[in-house]
């Protein structure tokens, strides 16, 4: 807290004395300090920041013109796609956001795993991250029923009948989420409602804790060392920088060169051959057609395909949600004494390769029909997935561990 | 950043191993007996920047289709901005009797007696060429045959058991599938030309053609401006990325 002696005169002194603005920028932004070694994997979390507030500012123009209801909502969107100034670059915009935010999530939640940033003192960090990642998952989902597309309608249909595997209640809980004895306006409507309101409302509390504790904790780096450990005289980390300026700058240049390729997609390649506007939702929704095959967005097919790779619905149920929530554990399935996979032995070294091979294998495999030779080479994909999370307390325990240095690597 | 370097080829690389036996399967579990038509003989191959194409795909439409089939989402007037059809043309020719400039191209025919008459409601095709693709339009308006056991005396191989009848057999010509024998099957051969149109084959493909680039430029009326657009957008994205890279360096020299 800084003392009467530190405010500056006048109207700056007199807000700042009411409110901690400089304080708060002291501590957050120009006197948080970030180990200097980041590399490229450290653009995702600023970028997936980014794309939160892309999201929520097309999302608030989108919602002035569209028209929720089964009859209206169809239309609404090719309304904004042809008569509103600049909607079809609003939707695009709105629907590329959502795949990238998929995306830089994944890279993010890719980049923890390889670094070891999930380890003590970060396990309520990594936790907040994976509620955002599944409080996200119901974000997309819901969203993408709104423009009442075919495929919307039928996705909305095979992910909420999900919920009917819950043993007793199942069937009376799919009525309830659905608000009809199938899917219909009154979901539709609801849908609307979280996707507007609540879920972004529990998005941006769990930003903020996420980011509360990361700057209690400290940033992890690509060498797993704790850089609070060897500080300086004044008490400054001697591998850390000041987020501000070094960081602000180099994350506005990661902003810059990600719209690059995302102002690609969305101007020249929106559909992004299939994958984030499918053609099936360009026919209104149609509850006497189905289409064929029926696939839901390709961030959530890893798991479609292990829910397929079952022959009962039930058991695919419940390993899905076990693919899921595995994340949850790493904090404590993990045993190893280092944290980054540069001083990691060969053997997670090899469980790791495997399980993101296998995630995605599954990815693509969930988008393809469910038959033959894709059924078979998902549930050979399911076998890695699940070694990775079951036999992590063991083999990483016995990883031939390499000696991790004093001070971070860092080549200027 | 190195780091990252020795990673991704790791992680890569066996991913790309993983894919080839992949291809191979799934290339051998593909149902080669059930796909005889050789789909790719018929493409759509039209563009969007041809603005004469679009002229005559429009007048095709209006023509030929827009009796049963309306583009709800499209307006008279904004078709003749971004085809640069003249207002006289457009009010002379092409709006319907009844519609005005700003009204949406609907078409007249009452939506109950056209299920009376074939069964269904002809479909609004605003968004045809987007649920369906544009290879796929122009394949259907070009596989029409004769085929005496269906109401309208027609059928079609992209779309079997079509209510539409061969509305454009006066241009196309009418046509006949020959199969052949293939194993203990009766698969699609090629046509035979039976009655001749009033328009050579070339330029009954060309008819479609348009027809179909007309269609395609509904389903999307903005792709125009965004391609457009979009080239500076990414232009000026790619100078401000550079500049933003100086700037980076700028301040991460103090950093050692």
């Amino acid at each position: 807290m800084a003392n009467e002696a530190t405010y500056k005169p006048g109207l700056w002194g007199w807000l700042n004395r009411r409110l901690p603005i400089d304080a708060f920028w002291r501590s957050q932004v120009s006197e948080y300090y970030a180990p200097k070694n980041f590399n490229f994997w450290y653009f995702f979390g600023s970028l997936a920041l980014f794309v939160l507030v892309l999201q929520l500012v097309t999302g608030i123009f989108l919602a002035m013109f569209y028209k929720v209801g089964e009859n209206t909502s169809f239309d609404s969107v090719e309304f904004i796609m042809r008569e509103v100034d600049f909607g079809w670059l609003l939707r695009y915009l709105h629907s590329t956001g959502a795949s990238a935010f998929f995306l830089v999530v994944y890279l993010h939640m890719l980049r923890a795993m390889m670094y070891g940033s999930y380890k003590s003192p970060r396990e309520l960090l990594w936790l907040f991250g994976m509620v955002i990642y599944l409080a996200l998952m119901a974000e997309a989902f819901m969203g993408y029923v709104l423009p009442w597309g075919n495929m919307s309608f039928w996705a909305a249909t095979v992910i909420i009948n999900l919920f009917g595997a819950v043993p007793v209640v199942g069937p009376g809980l799919v009525e309830w989420i659905r608000g009809d004895y199938g899917i219909a306006d009154a979901t539709l409507n609801r849908f609307f409602s979280l996707h507007v309101v609540a879920l972004p409302l529990v998005l941006l509390l769990l930003v903020v804790l996420h980011l509360v504790a990361l700057h209690e904790v400290g940033s992890n780096n690509p060498d797993g060392i704790e850089i609070k450990s060897k500080k300086n005289a004044k008490g400054i980390p001697l591998d850390g920088i000041p987020f501000h300026p070094y960081y602000t700058v180099k994350d506005i240049f990661g902003v810059s060169a990600f719209l690059t390729l995302f102002a690609i997609v969305v101007f020249f390649i929106p559909t992004f051959a299939d994958l984030f506007l499918e053609k099936a939702n360009f026919e209104p929704a149609n509850p006497l057609s189905t289409p064929d095959p029926i696939s839901p967005s390709w961030y959530f097919t890893p798991y479609y395909a292990i829910l397929r790779s079952f022959p009962d619905k039930s058991t695919g149920a419940v390993f899905m949600l076990i693919a899921v929530s595995a994340f949850f554990f790493l904090p404590w399935l993990d045993r190893s004494p280092v944290k980054s996979i540069r001083y990691r032995g060969w053997i997670f070294k090899t469980f790791f390769t495997l399980f993101v091979l296998s995630f995605l294998g599954l990815m693509y495999l969930g988008l393809q029909p469910a038959q033959g030779v894709y059924v078979m080479l998902s549930r050979i994909c399911c076998v890695p997935y699940f070694l990775f999370f079951a036999l992590m307390p063991f083999y990483s325990r016995w990883d031939p561990v390499k000696p991790v240095p004093e001070r971070v690597t860092f080549h200027a | 950043m190195r780091k990252v370097a020795a990673i991704l080829p790791a992680l890569l690389a066996p991913l790309a191993i993983g894919c080839m036996p992949l291809a191979a399967l799934a290339a051998e579990s593909g149902e080669e007996a059930a796909k005889p038509v050789k789909w790719e003989q018929w493409q759509a191959d039209n563009s969007i920047e041809d603005t004469a194409s679009l002229q005559r795909g429009a007048r095709n439409f209006m023509n030929y289709c827009n009796g049963c089939h309306a583009l709800k989402y499209e307006r008279y007037q904004r078709m003749a901005d971004d085809l640069k059809i003249p207002m006289d043309v457009l009010q002379k020719d092409l709006v319907a009797p009844g519609s005005n400039a700003l009204s949406y191209i609907t078409t007249s025919l009452p939506a109950a007696d056209a299920a009376n008459w074939f069964g269904k409601v002809p479909p609004d095709l605003s968004l045809i060429t987007r649920s369906k693709g544009t290879d796929y339009v122009y394949r259907f308006l070009k596989t029409f045959y004769v085929d005496p056991s269906t109401p309208t005396g027609s059928n079609n191989l992209a779309l079997p058991g079509a209510a539409m009848p061969a509305v454009l057999s006066d241009l196309s010509g009418v046509y006949e599938a020959v199969y052949r024998q293939d194993g203990d099957q009766k698969v699609f051969d090629h046509f035979a030309n039976i009655v001749p149109g009033s328009l050579t084959g070339a330029q009954y493909d060309d008819f479609v053609r348009d027809t179909v680039n007309f269609l395609d430029y509904v389903g999307e009326p903005s792709q125009i401006e965004r391609r457009t657009i979009g080239i500076w957008v990414v232009l000026f994205l790619l100078f401000l990325t550079w500049l933003t890279w100086l700037l980076k360096k700028e301040y991460w020299k103090d950093v050692h």
